[in-house]
C-alpha cells in the first residue's frame, strides 16, 4: 500500500469518526435533557407532595390540641333539686320502673347546670360578674357541656353536694381567638366573641384554668352542630369501619373468584370478551354512577335504609370489584405458563394447578391490588352524597343498618361548615385520620406482598 | 449415497427388545384455529424405545410430542384428529381422564421449570397428588429414588428443603427428569430437554436417557442430530408437519431414504 493510498483511508477513517463524534454529542445532549426533565417532573411531584402534607400538617396537628377549661364544680343541692334516684321495687314491673327513671333522668334535664358552671368559672374571674354579661359567660364554654356534667351525675347521683374537678372544652370560638386563629385587631364588630369573653379568655388562659389540652373529643365524640367544639369522628369512623368490613367481605371473595375463574377456566368466547370488556369499562366508570345506581336499586327497590353503612358498603363493593378483578387477572397472568405447564404435566388437574402453584404466587399481586381497591373505597365520597350518608348523625352507629356518615364525607361536611375558623383545622385533622389509615393499609399491602412474595 | 457428517455412534444402543406397540398414532392432525399445523401423522412406538424426533424449526415435531400426552388441549384455540392410542386405548376418548393420561404419560419440557417450592416438595408434589405414598417414610424413599435415578440425590441430598430453583440450569433440568420419573409413568416425553443447558449437562442428561431407558418408553424432541444418534434407537423426521420419514436411527442418518432426510441431515437446510 503507497502512503498516500494509506493517507487517504486515513483520512476517510478519521471522516467516519468525525461524523459519528458529532451525532454522538447531539445523542448524548438528548439523554441529557431527557434525564434531566424526569429527574425535575419527580423533583416538582415530591416538592408538591410535601407542600401539601406540611399545609395539612400545620393546619390539621393544632387541632389535636384542644382549649379545655379545668374547674372545679360544685354541685349544689340548692340548685339540682331532684329526688332520690328511684330504686326498683318489689313486685314493680319493669315498664313501671323504667317510666319512674325517666321521670328522675327529666327532672335532671330541667336543672340549670350552666348556673353550677357558671358558678365555678365566676371562682376564677376577676371582680364581680353582672347577670347582663350571662351571655358572655356562657361563650366561653362548649354548650355540649353541660349535657357531660349532667349525664356524670345522672350516672352518679351520690356526687350532688360535692365539688369535682371536671375537665371542660372551651367553646369554638374561644379556642379560635387563643389559637390567634382570628385577628385579635379586628374591630369589635367583627369578632365573633364579645369584648368581655376575650378578656375573660385571656384572663382564665393566663390562669391556667383554660389549657391546651389533647382532644380526645375529636375521636370520641360524633358530629356536633349546637357545639362544634365538641364535634368528633367517632361516628363517620365507625361508619367508614362497617363500610370497610362490607367492601373486604364482599368485594374480594367475589372479585378474585370471578377473576380465577376468567383467567383459567372461562372459554374465550364472544360472551367472556363482552364481560371483559364490561369489566374493565366499569372500572372507569365515575363513582358517582355506582352512587345512582345504589340509590336506584337498593334504597328505591330493595327498600334498604337510607344513610347505611350497609348501602354504603354495597355500593362500594360494586365500585371495588373491577379494580380487584383486573389487579387479580394482572397478577395470575405474571405467572409464567411454564408453572402451569410442569402441573398439568405431573398431572394436576385445572384446579389443582391453580390452587396449588398459580394462586400461590399470584397471592402478593393480588392483596396488594385489593387492599388498594379497599384504600380506594375508603377515600371515596361522591357515591355516598348519592345515598344519603351525607346526612348530619349524632350517634354512632351500632350496626351497619343504623345511619351514619364517612370519613371522607365528614371531612366534606366540616369542610362546608359556616364556622369557618374553627373548623378549618377540625378538617385538616380529619384528613389526617383518613390519611393515617391510608397509610396504614398501603403499608399492610406491601408487608403482605414482602411476606408472601417467592424468590424464583 | 453417503452421508458427509461424522455420525457419532450410538453408545449402548439396545435393539428394542420387545415389539410391543406403547403409543400409536394414526392420522393424526393438529389445527392452531384455521392452521392446520400436522398434516396426518402415523407412528407406532415400541415399548422400551427412545425415540427422537428431529427437523427444522416449526415443522411439528413438539406439537406431534405434545399430542401424546395431550397437553396441547392446554393451547386456548387447538384441536387434534386422528387417534393416538396408548397400550391400545384410545387418549382422545371423551371418557378418558386426562389427569390419569398424563400419570401416565410424563413430560419434560424444554426450559427448565422447577417449582418455586423446596427440592423435596417439587419431587413429592406428584405423588402426593396421586396417592402414591400413604407415610411420610414412604414419600422420602420416593424422593430419593427419583432423585437417584435422576442422577442428582448426591448432589443435592444435604439440601433438599432449599428451593428447586436455586440448582444450576442442568441441575435443574434434571430435578424436572426426577419429579416426572417419581410419579412412576410408562412413557416420557422430553421437548428438547438439553437446549438450555451446556454440554457437560447434557452429557448427563443424554446418560440419563440411556439408562431410563430400560425402565421407560422416551420419546424427545431434539434439534441436536448428534444428540439423536448418540441415544435414540429409533430416529423420526419431520418437515412442514408432515413425518417424512422414520426408521432405526442408524439407517436415518447413513442412509436415509427420503431426498429431504439426507439433505436435512448433511446440512442443507434447516
Amino acid at each position: 500500500m503507497t502512503a498516500t493510498n494509506f493517507d487517504i483511508a486515513d483520512t476517510r477513517r478519521r471522516a467516519r469518526l468525525d461524523t459519528i463524534q458529532r451525532s454522538l454529542n447531539a445523542r448524548h445532549a438528548r439523554e441529557r435533557r431527557f434525564r434531566f426533565m424526569g429527574l425535575a417532573a419527580v423533583v416538582t411531584g415530591l416538592v408538591l407532595v410535601a407542600i401539601l402534607f406540611t399545609s395539612i400538617l400545620a393546619r390539621g396537628l393544632p387541632a389535636f390540641w384542644q382549649a379545655t377549661l379545668y374547674l372545679d364544680v360544685y354541685l349544689d343541692p340548692g340548685v339540682i333539686q331532684v329526688d332520690e334516684r328511684p330504686v326498683r321495687q318489689a313486685g314493680e314491673s319493669p315498664a313501671q320502673f323504667r317510666e319512674r327513671e325517666l321521670a328522675w333522668l327529666n327532672q335532671l334535664g330541667l336543672v340549670n347546670w350552666n348556673a353550677l358552671i357558671d358558678e365555678a368559672l365566676k371562682a376564677h374571674l376577676p371582680g364581680e360578674v353582672e347577670s347582663r354579661q350571662a351571655r358572655d359567660l356562657r361563650a366561653l364554654v362548649a354548650s355540649g357541656e353541660r349535657f357531660a356534667l349532667r349525664e356524670r351525675v345522672a350516672a352518679n347521683p351520690e356526687l350532688i353536694g360535692q365539688t369535682i374537678n371536671v375537665k371542660m372544652l372551651a367553646s369554638a370560638n374561644v379556642d379560635v381567638w387563643l389559637k390567634g386563629n382570628i385577628d385579635r385587631n379586628l374591630p369589635d364588630h367583627r369578632q365573633q366573641l364579645s369584648a368581655q369573653t376575650r378578656e375573660w379568655a385571656d384572663h382564665l388562659e393566663a390562669q391556667g384554668v383554660i389549657r391546651n389540652a389533647f382532644s380526645t373529643a375529636l375521636f370520641l365524640n360524633t358530629d356536633s352542630r349546637s357545639s362544634p367544639a365538641s364535634a368528633g369522628l367517632a361516628g363517620a369512623f365507625m361508619g367508614s369501619l362497617f363500610m370497610m368490613l362490607i367492601v373486604i367481605a364482599l368485594s374480594i371473595p367475589l372479585g378474585v373468584a370471578s377473576a380465577i375463574y376468567l383467567e383459567e377456566f372461562a372459554p374465550r368466547n364472544r360472551l367472556t370478551d363482552l364481560i371483559e370488556i364490561n369489566i374493565n369499562n366499569l372500572a372507569a366508570v365515575p363513582s358517582i354512577i355506582f352512587g345512582l345506581l345504589g340509590a336506584a336499586i337498593f334504597i328505591g327497590y330493595l327498600r334498604l335504609p337510607l344513610s347505611a353503612p350497609l348501602v354504603g358498603g354495597l355500593v362500594l363493593t360494586l365500585m371495588t370489584l373491577p379494580t380487584i378483578i383486573i389487579a387479580t387477572r394482572a397478577a395470575l397472568r405474571s405467572i409464567p405458563p411454564s408453572i402451569r405447564q410442569a402441573a398439568l404435566g405431573i398431572g394436576a388437574s385445572r384446579v389443582q394447578t391453580v390452587f396449588h402453584h398459580v394462586l400461590p404466587l399470584a397471592l402478593p399481586g393480588i392483596l396488594t391490588g385489593s387492599i388498594l381497591g379497599v384504600a380506594q373505597a375508603l377515600g371515596e365520597t361522591a357515591p355516598l352524597l348519592l345515598i344519603g350518608m351525607n346526612a348530619f348523625v349524632a350517634n354512632v352507629p351500632s350496626s351497619p343498618v343504623d345511619q351514619a356518615t364517612a370519613l371522607p364525607v365528614q371531612i366534606y361536611l366540616w369542610q362546608g361548615n359556616e364556622l369557618r375558623n374553627f373548623f378549618e383545622a377540625r378538617t385538616s385533622a380529619a384528613i389526617i385520620v383518613l390519611l393515617g389509615l391510608m397509610l396504614s393499609l398501603n403499608a399492610t399491602a406491601i408487608w403482605l406482598r414482602k411476606k408472601f412474595e417467592t424468590r424464583w | 449415497m453417503t452421508v458427509s457428517v461424522t455420525v457419532p455412534t450410538a453408545m449402548n444402543k439396545r435393539t428394542a427388545q420387545a415389539a410391543n406397540v406403547k403409543m400409536s398414532a394414526r392420522g393424526v392432525k393438529v389445527f392452531y384455529g384455521e392452521n392446520e399445523a400436522l398434516h396426518g401423522i402415523d407412528l407406532d412406538i415400541m415399548e422400551h424405545e427412545v425415540v427422537a424426533f428431529i427437523g427444522p424449526s416449526g415443522c411439528g415435531k413438539s406439537t406431534f410430542l405434545r399430542c401424546l400426552n395431550r397437553m396441547n388441549d392446554t393451547i386456548a384455540g387447538s384441536r387434534v384428529e386422528g387417534q393416538v392410542t396408548l397400550d391400545g386405548n384410545d387418549i382422545y376418548d371423551p371418557s378418558l381422564d386426562v389427569v390419569l393420561l398424563r400419570a401416565q404419560v410424563g413430560i419434560v419440557f424444554q426450559k427448565p421449570n422447577p417449582f418455586p417450592k423446596s427440592i423435596y416438595e417439587n419431587i413429592a408434589y406428584g405423588p402426593r397428588l396421586h396417592g402414591l405414598a400413604r407415610r411420610r417414610a414412604e414419600l422420602d424413599d420416593i424422593v430419593e429414588s427419583s432423585l437417584r435415578r435422576a442422577g442428582l440425590w448426591d448432589e443435592v441430598k444435604d439440601r433438599l428443603d432449599q428451593p428447586g430453583t436455586s440448582l444450576s440450569g442442568g441441575q435443574q433440568q434434571r430435578l424436572c427428569i426426577a419429579r416426572t420419573i417419581a410419579v412412576s409413568p410408562e412413557v416420557i416425553l422430553m421437548d428438547e430437554p438439553c437446549s438450555a443447558l451446556d454440554p457437560i449437562a447434557t452429557g448427563k442428561i443424554e446418560q440419563l436417557i440411556d439408562e431410563l431407558s430400560e425402565s421407560y418408553t422416551i420419546v424427545m424432541v431434539t434439534h441436536n442430530m448428534q444428540q439423536a444418534a448418540r441415544v435414540a434407537h429409533k430416529t423420526a423426521f419431520f418437515h412442514l408437519g408432515d413425518l417424512v420419514e422414520v426408521g432405526d436411527t442408524d439407517d436415518i442418518f447413513t442412509n436415509p431414504r427420503e431426498q429431504r432426510t439426507h439433505d436435512y441431515i448433511t446440512g442443507r437446510f434447516g
